[in-house]
C-alpha cells in the first residue's frame, strides 16, 4: 500500500503539488489523470524518489520512503518512463533484464522471464531478443518499455502514459492484455494517462487532478455517475457522461420492471 | 623529381628517424592529453558551476598562437622534446575535453532518468549508460586531437624537439625544396595514417546498437 500524507512540492516557491493525501491500495490499478501540467508525473516520481517532496510524507506498507535507500527502493519498484527511453546500446533482451541483472539475479531464471514477457506482448523472443531498439517500431518499443518494468517482478509498478505512442488498435489490444494480466498478477500499479477512455477501461480507481491538487478519487462507475463538480464533469466530457447515465437508466429501468414481470 | 627521389634515398635513415621522433612526440602528447581530458571532462559534467571556467581556460590555451606557446615553454622547461611534448599536450586537451563534456551532457536526459528510476547507482549510470552513449563523440575528439597534434608537432623542431619539422624549417632556411617537400609529405602521410587508425578505433568503440552502418 502506498500512502501520501499532506505531501507538498514546490519549486522556487511555485507550488507544483498542494497538500496531497492519497491511499493507494495493494493490488489495485490506480489511475492518475488530469490536464497536462497538473502534476501527474511529479506525483508518481515522488513515490520512487526521483523527486523529493518539499514537505509531507510518503509511505509504502507503512514505511517512510525518505528513509529508504533510493537505489534499493527503485530496484523494487517497476518504472515505465513517459519517454519510453529504451537504452539504444543494449539489445531488447539486455534492456528487459536490466533490473534483474542489477539485482544480481540468477541468469537462467531472468532469461526465462524475459522470454515469457516478450511472448506475452506478442514479440517473439527468437526474433526480437537480440535486436536493438532502433530496429523496432515505436509501438514495439513501447511494449518493451512496459515489460522492462516487470522483469524483476516488483510488487509496485509506476507507469507514465505507457500506451500513448501506440496507434488506437494496438493500444486497445495492449489495454485488454494489460487488464487480463493484472487480474492474474495483482500488482499495485500507479498508471498515469490523459486518456479518459483508457482510465475507465483499465482502472480500479481514478484520481482526477487539477493544478497540483486532487479533485476526485473514485471508481470509474462512481466518477461517471456522480462527478464531484463541473470540472470533473467537463473533464469526463458530456458524451461519456450521457452514455454512462443512459446505461444506468436502462439498467435501473430493467430493475424497476423486473418485479412487474415476475408478478404476471 | 629524380632529385627528390635521390634526396630521399640519400637521407632515408635520417628521414625514418625523424618520422619516428615525430610519431612518438605526437603519440605521447595525445595519450597524456587523453588521460587527463577524459576524466576531467567527466568530472566537469558532475560539477555544474566549475565547467564554464575550466572550459573557458582551456579555450584560452587553444587561442595562444602555437609558436608563442612553444616560446613560452623555453623559459619554463628549456629546449628539446620535453617542452615540445608539454606544449602539444596542452593543445590536445581542448578537443578531447570538449567532446567528453558535450558527449556526456548530450545523452538524452530521459535515458539518464530511466537508468536512475530503474535503480542504477550514479557510477553505474556513468559506466553503463553515459560513457557507452558518448564514447563515439569522445573518440571523435581523440581523432581530431591526434591529427592536429601531428601537424602541430612540426613546430617542435623550432625549440629543438626534433621531428619532421626539422626538414621543413631547415629546408626553408637553406632553400632546399626537396628537404621541405619531404618534411611536408611525410607529415601529411603520418596524419593520414593516424586518421585511418583513429577512425577504426572510433568505430570499434561505438556500441553496436548505435552504429549507423549496421546491416539490418
Ligand atoms: N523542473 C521543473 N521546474 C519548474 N517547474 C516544473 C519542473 N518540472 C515540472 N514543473 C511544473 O510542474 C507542473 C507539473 O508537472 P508534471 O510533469 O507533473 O505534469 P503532468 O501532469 O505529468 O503533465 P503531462 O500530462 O504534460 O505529462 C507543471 O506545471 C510543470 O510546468
Ligand atoms: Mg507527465
Amino acid at each position: 500500500m502506498i500512502s501520501f500524507h499532506s505531501v507538498e512540492m514546490r519549486i522556487n516557491d511555485v507550488s507544483i503539488i498542494q497538500k496531497l493525501d492519497l491511499q493507494i491500495k495493494a493490488g489495485e490499478l490506480f489511475v492518475l489523470i488530469g490536464p497536462s501540467g497538473c502534476g501527474k508525473t511529479t506525483t508518481m516520481k515522488m513515490i520512487n524518489r526521483l523527486i523529493e517532496p518539499t514537505s509531507g510524507r510518503i509511505e509504502i506498507n507503512g514505511e517512510d520512503v525518505s528513509l529508504a535507500d533510493p537505489v534499493e527502493l527503485r530496484r523494487n519498484i517497476g518504472y515505465v518512463i513517459q519517454q519510453i527511453a529504451l537504452f539504444p546500446h543494449m539489445t531488447i533482451g539486455q534492456n528487459v533484464s536490466l533490473v534483474p541483472r542489477l539485482k544480481k539475479a540468477d541468469q537462467a531464471q531472468y532469461e526465462k522471464k524475459v522470454d515469457e514477457l516478450l511472448d506475452m506482448v506478442g514479440l517473439d523472443p527468437k526474433v526480437f531478443k537480440n535486436r536493438y531498439p532502433a530496429e523496432l517500431s515505436g509501438g514495439q518499443q513501447q511494449r518493451v518499455g512496459v515489460i522492462r518494468a516487470m522483469a524483476a517482478d516488483p510488487p509496485i509498478i509506476l507507469m507514465d502514459e505507457p500506451f500513448s505512442a501506440l496507434d488506437p488498435i494496438s493500444r486497445e489490444q495492449l489495454q485488454d492484455e494489460f487488464v487480463r494480466l493484472q487480474k492474474t498478477i495483482k500488482k499495485t500499479i500507479v498508471f498515469v494517462t490523459h486518456d479518459m477512455d483508457e482510465a475507465i477501461k483499465i482502472s480500479d480507481r481514478i484520481c482526477l487532478m487539477n493544478n497540483g491538487a486532487v479533485v476526485q478519487v473514485d471508481s470509474p462507475e462512481k466518477l461517471l455517475q456522480r462527478p464531484a463538480n463541473s470540472f470533473v464533469a467537463d473533464f469526463i466530457g458530456i458524451k461519456r457522461l450521457k452514455g454512462a447515465q443512459e446505461r444506468q437508466a436502462v439498467s435501473s429501468a430493467k430493475k424497476a420492471t423486473l418485479p412487474r414481470w415476475s408478478i404476471s | 623529381m629524380s632529385e627528390f627521389i635521390q634526396f630521399i634515398q640519400e637521407r632515408h635513415e635520417q628521414i625514418l628517424l625523424l618520422i619516428w621522433e615525430h610519431s612518438y612526440i605526437s603519440f605521447i602528447a595525445v595519450m597524456a592529453g587523453f588521460l587527463v581530458s577524459v576524466p576531467l571532462g567527466i568530472i566537469l559534467t558532475r560539477t555544474e558551476k566549475m565547467n564554464r571556467y575550466v572550459i573557458g581556460f582551456v579555450n584560452i590555451l587553444q587561442t595562444i598562437p602555437s609558436l608563442a606557446l612553444l616560446g613560452l615553454m623555453i623559459p619554463l622547461l628549456g629546449i628539446g622534446a620535453v617542452p615540445a611534448i608539454v606544449a602539444l599536450f596542452l593543445y590536445s586537451l581542448l578537443p578531447m575535453l570538449r567532446n567528453t563534456f558535450t558527449g556526456i551532457m548530450e545523452v538524452d536526459p530521459a535515458l539518464k532518468e530511466a537508468a536512475k528510476g530503474m535503480g542504477m547507482t550514479s557510477f553505474q549510470i556513468l559506466w553503463k549508460v553515459e560513457l557507452p552513449l558518448a564514447i563515439s563523440i569522445i573518440m571523435g575528439g581523440f581523432r581530431t586531437a591526434t591529427i592536429y597534434t601531428i601537424s602541430w608537432a612540426t613546430l617542435a623542431a623550432v625549440i629543438g624537439g626534433g621531428g619532421l619539422g626539422y626538414l621543413v624549417f631547415t629546408g626553408l632556411g637553406v632553400a632546399n625544396d626537396n628537404m621541405l617537400l619531404t618534411g611536408a609529405l611525410a607529415t601529411a602521410m603520418l596524419a593520414t595514417i593516424a586518421d585511418f587508425i583513429t577512425r577504426k578505433i572510433q568505430n570499434v568503440c561505438t556500441p553496436k546498437g548505435l552504429r549507423s552502418n549496421r546491416a539490418n
